[in-house]
């Protein structure tokens, strides 16, 4: 391992074996963070609430979280209130709706279209689930990685905007992404949403078809940040902005293609995420094998490292997944939460550290989320925006 | 934390605590140590197959899980509210007594209660946990150093053997030339004694 500066600051940060924590792999085991006086020592972890709870003692100075966990952090939810900071976003998008080929088949015969259509799938879903109901059978379950996660939300927001309705209609459960795959097989879930590698994981064992990326359902979501207390980060902004500039040269290394075999090899590692490097290639290059037979889907907004902005912490993002929180009855809607909500995205400190700035993004969504269905997001009237959805908890 | 906790009041003792562990040294310690306290009603559980179904069934008052199990993420969906929880379980995490939970998340087991319960009420059953977690983690760590010892052992016999085969030594003058070696590159007796190793069979 390269890296290792002598009279290095030393941090300690904690992440979750996914490929998503490839800026932060590649800044600790590749130089990036090296360059900038610091000693990356990353910790792996099992579960998000380790994460978030290592955190928040300080045995951690900074974890790869989830960013609507980041966000639940701050408000106090399902957790004691630690306020967080996010002064780097690690990765946009990356999730994936996995299916049994049993499910697949159903949703398939249910489908008024080509159910590789977010709409079309989530309509062909309430059938399925009506036609279960009728004849008496248990309802679907689905499995997610955390309550306040864009697993959930994902998942959420996709079945509703078919007219199902999450919390009664279907079970939705929390369940270890490395278990993903064989609850499936084991027949305990009957699809999920997961980061990459787990989908995959579940193709090459047979046991799931990925039905979409979480892009088809929220073309823009802020997936994983760069979280430190905001006490730390209030106590020493050079620190901050030192681990800014390192994560950004490693997204730049890890968006240029010409790298991508480097980058499938140092974040597939045993340390690190103890998977084949050829794995980690395909969600580099969102190109996933889809189906037992072959079949792949492509997309370059499968999974956002270090291109279209998404370095930049945006506070509305952090506006969408405390939206989500409202609408699944998670947190109450007052404009004290929202604004302690967008205040956890600080796109202030990535600007004063960052050298390199992202101009005018174009062909992004205009409200910067891009839901599949329903009207724009809109920021400054989630009361209006909520409205719009006749299926919700709040 | 001094002394050794006592859970003598017969509410606490009523108390049922269910021990999620995949661990099945540790599982039978904690179980031991709660029943020594006074606690009757200790329900264990390795396997986490279905971990939601098996806690409603249990239905405990208090969740003790190790840090190191996966399924601690499925009982963060108990604090949510659904049709699905019969009773609301909130992690304990005493903001009075910070010092409970560093320790707790330190020694590597978290504790969830049934939301309602007083926190007082368990405090003396989470004190217990951390120190067995503790008292396992040094057993494990005194193995771990056995261990270690006993293959560095082998080891070093097995370079005196090379170097007495082939430069004649006796065995305590084998000995003598790999610590000499081992103080002049300030290594290790056996890192030298596994550079012999690996030399002699490049040789071959």
């Amino acid at each position: 391992m390269t890296g290792r500066a002598t009279g290095a600051t030393r941090l300690t940060i904690g992440f979750i074996p996914l490929a998503d924590a490839a800026a932060l792999i590649v800044a600790a085991d590749r130089g990036f963070a090296a360059e900038e006086g610091l000693d990356l020592d990353l910790v792996r972890e099992v579960s998000w609430s380790n994460v978030r709870d290592k955190l928040n003692i300080g045995l951690l100075d900074a974890a790869h979280l989830l960013a609507p966990l980041a966000v639940a952090s701050s408000l106090g939810l399902g957790h004691i209130k630690v306020p967080l900071t996010v002064p780097f976003n690690l990765a946009l998008n990356g999730n994936a709706i996995t299916v049994s080929p049993a499910l697949w088949s159903a949703l398939a015969d249910a489908a008024d279209g080509d159910i590789a259509d977010a709409a079309v799938s989530a309509r062909a879903l309430a059938r399925v689930v009506a036609q279960r109901k009728a004849r008496g059978a248990l309802p679907l379950t689905l499995g997610m990685t955390f309550p306040f996660s864009h697993h959930n939300y994902q998942l959420r927001f996709w079945m509703a905007a078919g007219g199902v309705v999450p919390d009664d209609d279907v079970q939705l459960v929390v369940l270890p992404p490395p278990y993903m795959a064989e609850s499936l097989a084991s027949g305990h879930v009957d699809g999920f949403c997961v980061g990459a590698p787990w989908s995959s994981a579940a193709v090459d064992l047979g046991t799931g078809r990925i039905l979409h990326f979480g892009a088809e359902i929220v073309a823009r979501a802020a997936e994983k940040v760069l979280a430190v207390r905001q006490c730390w980060a209030d106590e020493q902004p050079q620190l901050v902005a030192r681990l800014v500039r390192a994560l950004e040269r490693a997204a730049a290394f890890v968006a240029e293609p010409a790298n991508r075999d480097e980058v499938a090899r140092l974040v597939a590692a045993p340390a690190r995420l103890g998977v084949t490097a050829e794995i980690i290639r395909r969600t580099v290059d969102g190109r996933l094998r889809v189906a037992g037979d072959g079949s792949v889907r492509a997309s370059d907004r499968y999974l956002v490292i270090g291109r279209l902005g998404a370095n930049r912490p945006d506070p509305v993002q952090a506006a969408w997944a405390y939206a989500q929180m409202v609408r699944w009855g998670q947190a109450p809607l007052t404009p004290a939460l929202q604004a302690a909500a967008t205040g956890v995205f600080r796109p202030d400190l990535y600007d004063s550290a960052a050298r390199s700035h992202a101009g005018i993004l174009v062909g992004e969504p205009a409200d910067g989320i891009g839901e599949f269905a329903g009207a724009a997001f809109d920021p400054r009237d989630i009361a209006g925006y909520l409205a719009g959805w006749p299926i919700r908890r709040s | 934390m001094t002394g050794k906790p006592l859970i003598s009041a017969p509410a606490e003792a009523a108390l049922k605590v269910l021990v999620i562990d995949k661990d099945p040294i540790r599982r039978a310690i904690l179980d031991a140590g709660l029943r020594e306290a006074g606690l009757a009603n200790v329900v264990l559980l390795g396997e986490t197959t279905g971990l939601l179904q098996h806690v409603y069934r249990i239905d405990p008052d208090v969740i003790l899980i190790d840090l190191e199990n996966p399924s601690r993420d499925v009982l963060e969906q108990m604090f949510q509210v659904s049709r699905v929880v019969r009773r609301p379980i909130a992690m304990f995490v005493d903001q009075s007594d910070r010092e409970t939970t560093q320790s707790a998340i330190e020694a590597g087991v978290s504790a969830y209660i049934v939301d309602g319960l007083k926190k007082e009420r368990i405090k003396g059953i989470l004190e217990l946990s951390i120190l067995r977690f503790n008292a396992v983690a040094r057993l494990q760590d005194e193995l771990d150093r056995a261990k270690t010892a006993l293959e560095e052992r082998k080891t070093i016999d097995r370079a005196k053997g090379i170097l007495m085969q082939v430069k004649g030594l006796t065995e305590d003058q084998a000995y003598a030339l790999l610590r000499k070696t081992a103080m002049n590159e300030k290594r290790k007796i056996a890192e030298v004694a596994q550079a012999v190793i690996t030399a002699s069979e490049l040789l071959k």
